[in-house]
């Protein structure tokens, strides 16, 4: 199976603060790391390689540094890795992400399975997977947390996608696009031998040109939304602690909260 | 804005013709061309193979032919989502804002007695395409026809709760549509001067806020944060206009197929409709000590959550996990048990209105975001609360 994974190196949200002055995003300090949920779609990839054979190619569109992830992931056992990068791909929303992905899917060829992660925890949009499979024209299920049959030389797949009062069993036909969530198993331990490749492995670099994309389709060019305003979220009103013994605490708890009509029990 | 046909390009393969819902391309000695009845939709555009066709829009022209507000009304087993309701009290204030009427556009089979539910909770049209195919979802068949009712009747804001539903399907219908989504969002409202909708929304985990907007796109798309828009009034004496769209004779074919729905019956973890969430951390010590939280959670209404750390524990399931990993949730009464606060939690939770924390190590994390701090053992408190509860405070 040809696999092709979809990784974002994002900053480590627990750092990211507003500056409040200038309202825009604090960076010194702030670590790079791959988005955690990706680490699960290189995971999915990584064992169907195992099972079907094939390769497994990682993709991410960031600025020269994103390198950095791809290496990273080469060291848990992907193959080959892409890295599209040029100015104009700067300020990329969700719809021009995916039209710059969709591009290198292209000039990777014949894809079998795309692997995203449920969502980057930078952005937090979940909008890309989607966004991207119907740019490729693919059929796609997100959310997938197992994959419980996958049929490479029949073309297809059955996969349980979790929803929000349980989960649901979904049969797809192949090429197709999933996004998955954490249950979808933890990732393995990088290998000696991926740790030698990730130094070695020479990764291409296509920018807007060698894809082929149109200028006003990626970017902030092509981006059709725009951000007005940044700003830090409101601080929380006054802490009120509630001390005493426990029976107290818990009476004088439920009182507050039906003071603050958040429950309706009456509490004397 | 106009619609060219470059000539080089076309190869009169007649996709175009195909594509089109209004019949408004003919293909005429070897090349596709346009007939005054082009409403310049774009379906055409994104079906011709060869990129022959293009429209140009000028930003100023983008915002004409498109008016209202549509709120997609989810249904999951002919039951409309809570978050629908929501949705049609806020498009009713945009709606009102801006002049225009409120559509609700329902999918499913067998649903004709739900639109008028709709009506009353303030929508003026009903979009009602009732069909077996719709009764459950699929991306394609609800993505493929919410993209051509777009195009037929044009509305200017489409919203949709962020479910798992509408997060799988709404990116589909806006990137078919070629237009801006922007994802969960918490707050909307209507700038005046330009009538733009400027979409709210957390991002970095919660740690900055962004307003967006869609300036030269249409229709604005965005999904909404269940729990967070104000349900209005119920008027059974609202009258408005269901109108019954097809979905048979449409070029829409699903390539997945849904197989089987599994309800998690064991509990309630529709975490994303519920008011009140009860959650756990490792502070609960063990699996069975989760039976505390769901007594305390059955008789406030509310359902289980849990962190990572009790969810690897294998404490409880993953669908109740909350935080980076796992759900975003805003309730309006979140009480966390035994959770340290660990960022990756708090980004998931820290929205919710109100915040209980209970946990016995005065500096845990926790309590920064804490409305109520509770310092304390679990044990004692919980149990104290459920004795309360239970005899209404005597
Ligand atoms: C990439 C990544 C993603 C992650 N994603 C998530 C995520 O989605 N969701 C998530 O929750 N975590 C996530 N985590 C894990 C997170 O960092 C924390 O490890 C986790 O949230 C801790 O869970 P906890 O609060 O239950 O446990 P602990 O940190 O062990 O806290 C237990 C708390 O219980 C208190 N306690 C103990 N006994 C009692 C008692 N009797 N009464 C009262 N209080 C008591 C203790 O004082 C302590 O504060 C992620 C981590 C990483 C690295
Ligand atoms: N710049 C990018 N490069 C590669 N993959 C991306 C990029 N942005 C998003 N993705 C993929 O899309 C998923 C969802 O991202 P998002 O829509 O930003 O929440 C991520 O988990 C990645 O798999």
């Amino acid at each position: 199976m040809n696999i092709v994974v979809c990784i974002k190196q994002v900053p480590d949200t627990r750092n990211v603060r507003l500056d409040p002055e200038t309202n825009t995003l604090k960076r010194e300090g702030v670590e790079s790391i791959v988005n955690p949920f990706d680490m699960y779609a290189v995971e999915t990839a990584l064992r169907l390689k195992d099972e079907f054979g094939g390769t497994v190619t990682a993709l991410t569109m960031g600025p020269p540094q994103a390198e950095a992830a791809l290496r990273q992931v080469v060291e848990y056992g992907v193959d080959e890795a892409v890295l599209l990068s040029d100015r104009a791909f700067a300020g990329a929303d969700t719809w021009a992400t995916s039209y710059t992905l969709a591009k290198g899917i292209e000039k990777i060829g014949q894809v079998d399975l795309i692997v995203c992660g449920k969502q980057a925890v930078d952005g937090d949009t979940a909008q890309v997977g989607p966004e991207l499979a119907e740019q490729l024209g693919l059929p796609f299920v997100c959310f997938v947390r197992r994959l419980a049959e996958v049929d490479p030389s029949g073309g297809r797949m059955v996969v349980e996608r979790l929803m929000d009062d349980g989960y649901d069993v979904v049969e797809a036909s192949l090429p197709a696009l999933i996004t998955v969530v954490k249950e979808i198993g933890e990732p393995r331990v990088p290998s000696l031998r991926g740790k030698m490749k990730a130094k070695k492995l020479t990764i291409p670099v296509y920018g807007a040109a060698d894809l082929n994309a149109a200028p006003d389709c990626v970017g902030l060019a092509g981006s059709p939304t725009q951000v007005v305003e940044v700003f830090a979220p409101q601080p929380r009103g006054d802490r009120v602690n509630i001390d005493g013994a426990p029976g107290e605490q818990a009476r004088q708890l439920l009182a507050a909260l039906a003071r603050d009509k958040v429950l309706t029990v009456k509490v004397d | 804005m106009s619609l060219r046909i470059d000539s080089e390009l076309c190869t009169a393969c007649e996709a175009c013709v195909e594509a089109c819902p209004f019949g408004a391309i003919e293909v005429v000695d070897g090349l596709a061309c346009v007939k005054d009845n082009c409403t310049l939709c774009g379906a055409c555009e994104d079906a011709c193979p060869a990129g022959a066709i293009s429209i140009d829009k000028k930003e100023e022209e983008v915002q004409a032919g498109f008016s209202g507000v549509w709120v997609f009304a989810e249904q999951r087993k002919g039951r409309i989502a809570e978050v629908a309701f929501e949705l049609l009290g806020e498009g009713r204030r945009l709606a009102d804002k801006l002049g225009v009427s409120l559509g609700a556009v329902l999918f499913g089979s067998g649903l004709a007695d739900k639109a008028g539910e709709l009506i009353a909770y303030g929508a003026d049209k009903v979009y009602l395409a009732d069909d077996p195919a719709l009764e459950n979802f699929t991306d394609d068949l609800y993505g493929g026809l919410l993209t051509e009712l777009v195009r037929e009747y044009k509305p200017e804001i489409v919203l949709c709760g962020a479910t798992s539903l509408g997060r799988s399907f709404f990116p589909k219908v806006a990137s078919a549509l070629n237009t801006g989504l922007t994802a969960d969002c918490t707050g909307l409202d209507i700038r005046m001067e330009d009538r733009l909708l400027l979409q709210t929304r957390p991002a970095f985990g919660g740690n900055i806020m962004a307003t967006i907007q869609c300036p030269a796109h249409r229709p604005q798309m965005a999904t909404v944060r269940p729990k967070v828009m104000r349900k209005g009034p119920c008027d059974d004496n609202r009258t408005g206009e269901i109108i019954e769209v097809e979905l048979a004779g449409r070029a829409i074919t699903a390539r997945t197929k849904l197989l089987e729905i599994i309800e998690d019956l064991s509990e309630k973890v529709n975490l994303a409709e519920a008011d009140i969430i009860v959650a756990g951390g490792r502070g609960i010590g063990e699996a069975r000590n989760f039976a505390l939280l769901r007594e305390l959670a059955d008789l406030l209404g509310g359902a289980l959550g849990a962190t990572r750390g009790a969810v690897d524990n294998e404490w409880i399931s993953y669908p109740h996990q909350i935080g980076q990993t796992g759900k975003t949730v805003s309730p309006k009464l979140y009480i966390a048990c035994g959770i340290s606060g660990a960022v990756q939690h708090l980004v998931g939770m820290q929205s919710s209105d109100v915040i209980v924390a209970i946990n016995n190590d005065p500096k845990a994390p926790i309590f920064d975001v804490a409305h109520y701090a509770l310092v304390g053992d679990l044990f004692e408190i919980v149990p104290a609360m459920i004795a309360v509860l239970k005899d209404g405070g005597k």
